[in-house]
């Protein structure tokens, strides 16, 4: 069942004419008729939970939002997609971006702002185009801008684009950024329900949390979360990428298995040129990592599957997380000190610098690594690198911190042996495709 | 050398400042950032980013803090073509590490590097958003995906053509 991409396949879809002519900004009709209140009910009804990673409520976020009198108040648009193994927000707004602009002004309205945002990372700079050009068509068939369907509702949407800095997809980070400053998170609180941009009441939302109010006001928010299991309702974006045969995204009501999202042929088309499977990253780069064995099946032995409590079943110790939808996948020859080296690499270029523990630990983390990696490294590393990164986590004004200890710690748990291969066999540990076999999926390898 | 934006850029800078409230011009540092650059020839010096300051008016320092806190702004010379190739874990998956130093066998310059006749920069990045294409570098605006060491000699030698060098 298809909600975000079901028209994703119709030629020339990106054009406003088709796009309407395939039901598009019905949304917006119907939602236009009801009290802003009334569409925050049916947001909150429809059990939607932020797609950007946390996987938070939405329609308790907006209730949060305040309304003192004579405030304005903005949407912006969190399109500032960086963590490794998430390309979905990319795609929706590349191939259906009026989805993005319905859901928006959907969404403007129930919160009350005439003046919303969509902050995009910097190097989707054709994509800047893209959107611009949808809401230019928006506004000139009279869905943007003044008086909007006669109802006295007026809204404008820009996009900012931003210029290669992870820790802006933050929310705090970003309204910084949006400010015009560098992308250093706030403390919290207050939180930015309260005082946001130019400290407004305001609201960051996803790209794709922001596409999914328009299905859920089509369908009515009821109809919406009878989609899904328990907590997990409706439909998720899943980019998949690394060793599989099809790389892509691809859209879930969270009832699959995880194994048959990777091996059936609707989905990832399991691993290529006949090798094992050997671990996977289910929820982009800052979610820990799981080895075979406890990826098809939780500790208690039960199937686990594509939705936020399956994956996250059994903690830490033995679970991992849905995130942001960044599933990466790994064969039996992939080195995991080599992986989680170009990940600590990646939060010690991307960490702002105003927390210690964050930007020396990162740093140290890298370093500690490419030491290891690279057959330099020594048996009490491994245990500095678990202490550095317990020392980062919890300790930082944003979630940064945690999402750079995290992968590192996952990886340490379930793949120690590997790290220790590396200090013991530093010749070969410099070879860059090695993979310890016993992690990898014992079983005959599906036909594919 | 100091800069100054032509009529038709100072209407789109304008434009942009107009989208923000009264009072809260600083707003659109960013998006006038990246037209400086790509007005300056791909990097920002301290008089462009002086100039920008006095657009929107505010104090240099607060141009300065922004522009080194951002990748995206190279605060050195670049070559007329940057390679910016990730090399982030997807893309590492996907031999990403080959591409690199296919490049720079290639073009005989290191991370950062710029070839002496000015044309092509090699700068490694961080995840681009494109892990499922891997691997992949950005060119200017675009992105390349799914890089092949014959893509790589066919985007170098397209580069070459577009700039008029023979070899």
């Amino acid at each position: 069942m298809k909600l975000l991409l079901e028209n994703a396949h119709i030629e020339g879809i990106r054009n406003y004419d088709i796009y309407r002519k395939h039901g598009g900004y019905r949304a917006v009709e119907k939602a236009l008729k009801l009290t802003p209140d009334e569409v925050v009910e049916e947001v909150k009804k429809s059990g939607l939970r932020g797609r950007g990673g946390a996987g938070f409520p939405t329609g308790m976020k907006w209730s949060f939002l305040a309304k003192p009198e004579g405030v304005p108040r903005h949407l912006v648009c969190n399109a500032d997609e960086s963590e490794p193994g998430t390309f979905k927000d990319r795609y929706l707004m590349e191939f259906l971006p009026h989805l993005l602009i319905e859901g928006l002004i959907v969404s403007s309205y129930a919160l009350g702002s005439n003046l919303t945002f969509i902050y995009i990372r910097g190097e989707y700079a054709w994509i800047v185009d893209i959107l611009e050009q949808a809401i230019a068509e928006a506004k000139n068939n009279g869905w943007l801008g003044k008086n909007i369907l006669g109802t006295g509702f007026d809204c404008e949407i820009y996009v900012q684009r931003g210029a290669g800095a992870y820790i802006c997809g933050e929310e705090t980070a970003l309204i910084e950024s949006l400010e015009g400053k560098r992308g250093n998170p706030r403390i919290k609180p207050p939180f930015p329900a309260v005082q946001g941009l130019w400290m407004r009441p305001t609201v960051v939302n996803n790209v794709e949390t922001i596409a999914a109010v328009v299905p859920i006001i089509n369908l009515s928010g009821e109809e919406y979360a009878k989609i899904g299991v328990g907590r997990s309702t409706g439909t998720k974006l899943i980019s998949a990428c690394g060793n599989i045969n099809k790389p892509g995204i691809y859209e879930i009501t969270m009832t699959e298995s995880v194994e048959e999202f990777i091996y059936s042929d609707e989905y990832c088309g399991g691993i290529p040129k006949g090798k094992r499977l050997k671990a996977c990253i289910p929820g982009g780069s800052s979610v820990p990592i799981v080895p075979t064995n406890l990826l098809f099946k939780t500790a208690k032995g039960e199937t686990r599957y594509m939705n936020y409590e399956s994956l996250s079943d059994g903690g830490f110790a033995t679970g991992t997380m849905m995130g942001s939808g960044g599933f990466i996948v790994f064969d039996e020859d992939q080195c995991i000190v080599r992986h989680t080296w170009t990940l600590a690499r990646f939060y010690a270029h991307e960490s702002c610098g105003q927390c210690s523990p964050c930007r020396e630990g990162t740093g140290w983390m890298y370093r500690i690594l490419k030491n290891l990696e690279h057959g330099k490294g020594k048996m009490s590393d491994i245990d500095l690198l678990w202490d550095v990164q317990r020392k980062i986590e919890g300790n930082t004004i944003c979630p940064l911190g945690d999402a750079a200890a995290w992968p590192v710690a996952a990886a340490i748990r379930h793949f120690r042996d590997e790290f220790e291969w590396h200090v013991t066999h530093a010749d070969e540990a410099q070879k860059r495709n090695f993979g310890l076999a016993h992690y990898a999926d014992p079983r005959p390898v599906p036909a594919s | 050398m100091s800069i100054s934006f032509s009529e038709a850029k100072r209407k789109e800078v304008n434009d942009i400042i107009a989208r923000y409230p009264d009072g809260k011009q600083k707003g659109a540092l960013i998006p006038i950032l990246h037209v400086a650059q790509e007005e300056n020839g791909g990097w920002l010096d301290i008089p462009t980013m002086d100039y920008v300051a006095n657009l929107l008016n505010i104090l240099p320092i607060e141009v300065y803090e922004v522009a080194t806190f951002y990748t995206m702004f190279n605060m050195k010379p670049v070559g007329k073509y940057v390679f910016e190739v990730c090399r982030t874990g997807p893309c590492m998956l996907n031999g990403s590490d080959d591409i690199i130093q296919y490049i720079k066998d290639k073009l005989s310059i290191t991370e950062g590097e710029t070839t002496p006749d000015g044309l092509f920069t090699l700068k490694p990045a961080e995840c681009l958003g494109a892990c499922g294409y891997a691997p992949m570098m950005q060119l200017g605006k675009f992105y390349k995906e799914h890089l092949t060491k014959e893509k790589v000699d066919q985007i170098i030698e397209d580069c070459r053509k577009n700039a008029g060098v023979n070899n």
